[in-house]
């Protein structure tokens, strides 16, 4: 389902990403961790488009298709999303303006009918209610005046309205409290659980794994794979850090 | 119109495109005057017209109490004007929404003149200037508050967002102040659109275009927010929308 192949990016003409390969197929969950400045974020920003990051080297697929000949909002329409470590805010516009524009606008970019206005409150309200957040919320402009907390349950909310093919998960777990970890990863479970579907999911701790359960666990330093395994590699990973796990 | 014509050494006009006034002046008519009586509101919404030269002139007396609201859209195809003197007596209310949206050779001008003479008087401006290609926004802005007049409370908040190298976008908030026990507030600032609110708009599926002309409603479209008459607020809602989907 993604393919990358060895990516090599450079962010301000530093590289930061040398040379990561990563297969997930279809139907499994990945962890990505890695210590701080390793270039997780660097690889999620490089697959979702972010300008500025740019491949000085390698490939990456999505469903046999060329991701980074694609403009992100194209990457966005063929089932791609990426969830950001740091939410941002857009003052003036409400949630449920940006996100049904946004679903409207991969839709038509797929062929499929528009939402109506009541027809997307629905399905806004249905997500809002599953990952616990409270719906009046999407009244509000978009991240404004939200907890971190709250700025990730809404992340996942977005997920689960655009219903996403792959989801790339940056530190969706980081400034979460207990309950609310505990929403995140059954969301993600509940949204990204499925034989069509992947997740590549980036993280420190291993306590979101206790609930996601990813299929493999890899570790990023410098820019590269160093290792990868299962659950077991996290929780090494938790007990004795990543210095003496990688050495 | 018996007024000589301005020329640019007046500050009033300094940013004015005095050739596209020209030819109107003479056909101009003499500011518009309206007094609100003591304790009474008034509220008006100003639509852009298809006028290739706009130019709107109001003068306003607030009596004791009274209160004011405007909301004006200033999207002229070549110069656009709105100019507003307004005094304030005791305890009076003035409130000003205002955006300037220009593209092309465009300018787009709103000057203001509010004294407070009273004590106690209110007063909040608030103006947003979006501009492309190589058009003018100017707001010029000038509060005074007479010896006297304490407990005088003003506001000006003034930002513009320049989507063009050639664009150009004067702020000018004033403020001359003879009493001491008054709270004067200005703000102006002269920015861009933001490079990771469009990355995020664009990772959820919106297209660049979509994605630009969405963060500029909600940078201008809270204007709006408090218009009164429902059908005058969709009016200049569809009205705004519009002029930015053609400058974006």
């Amino acid at each position: 389902m993604l393919e990358i192949t060895n990516l090599h990016a450079t962010v301000a003409d530093k590289p930061i990403l040398n040379g990561v390969s990563l297969h997930v197929p279809a139907g499994e969950v990945h962890a990505i961790m890695g210590p701080n400045g390793s270039g997780k974020s660097t690889l999620a920003y490089v697959l979702a488009g972010r300008p500025g990051y740019e491949v000085s080297d390698g490939s990456a697929t999505f469903d046999g298709k060329d991701l980074l000949e694609m403009a992100p909002h194209e990457r966005a329409a063929d089932g791609l999303f990426l969830g950001f470590q740091y939410p941002v805010e857009i003052p003036g516009v409400s949630y449920l303006q940006f996100l049904r524009e946004s679903l409207n606008s991969q839709r038509r970019s797929r062929g499929e009918a528009e939402l109506s206005g009541a027809e997307f409150i629905k399905l806004a309200r249905e997500q809002a209610k599953l990952l616990g957040m409270d719906a009046e919320m999407l009244k509000r402009p978009v991240n404004v005046g939200f907890s971190g907390g709250e700025k990730k349950r809404a992340e996942m909310v977005q997920m689960g309205i655009l219903a996403p093919k792959f989801a790339l998960l940056d530190e969706t777990d980081s400034g979460l409290d207990i309950d609310a970890l505990k929403a995140v990863g059954e969301g993600i479970n509940r949204i990204m659980r499925a034989p069509d579907k992947g997740v590549l999911l980036i993280t420190h701790y291993e306590r979101l794994l206790e609930y996601v359960r990813p299929d493999q666990v890899h570790v990023l330093q410098a820019g590269r794979i160093t290792r990868s395994g299962d659950i077991e590699l996290a929780r090494e990973l938790e007990n004795t850090g990543y210095v003496e796990a990688v050495a | 119109m018996t007024a000589p014509f301005p020329t640019r050494k007046q500050e009033e006009w300094r940013y004015a495109d005095l050739d596209a006034l020209r030819p109107v002046w003479e056909q101009l008519a003499e500011p518009r005057t309206l007094t609100i009586g003591a304790g009474e509101s008034f509220e008006d919404v100003w639509q852009p017209t298809a006028d290739d030269v706009h130019v709107r002139r109001l003068q306003i007396a607030l009596e004791a109490g009274a209160r004011a609201r405007l909301f004006v859209l200033n999207t002229a195809p070549v110069y656009g004007r709105i100019e507003l003197a307004v005094s304030l007596a005791e305890g009076a209310d003035f409130e000003l929404y205002g955006a300037n949206i220009g593209t092309g050779l465009s300018t787009n001008e709103i000057v203001t003149t509010v004294k407070h003479i009273g004590i106690g008087g209110r007063s909040r401006q608030t103006i947003r200037s979006v501009l492309n290609g190589k058009a003018t926004g100017t707001y010029l802005g000038r509060v005074e508050v007479a010896h006297g007049a304490q407990q005088t409370d003003a506001e000006q908040s003034v930002k513009a967002m320049l989507l063009g190298r050639g664009a150009t976008a004067n702020c000018k908030p004033e403020l001359e102040i003879f009493a001491d026990d008054v709270k004067c507030a200005h703000g102006a600032t002269v920015g861009e659109l933001d490079a990771m609110q469009l990355f995020y708009a664009e990772s959820r599926g919106l297209d660049p275009v979509s994605a630009r002309a969405l963060l500029l409603e909600g940078f201008v479209m809270g204007l709006w927010d408090t218009v009164e008459n429902a059908a005058q607020h969709d009016l200049i809602a569809t009205a705004a929308k519009d002029a930015l989907r053609r400058v974006v």
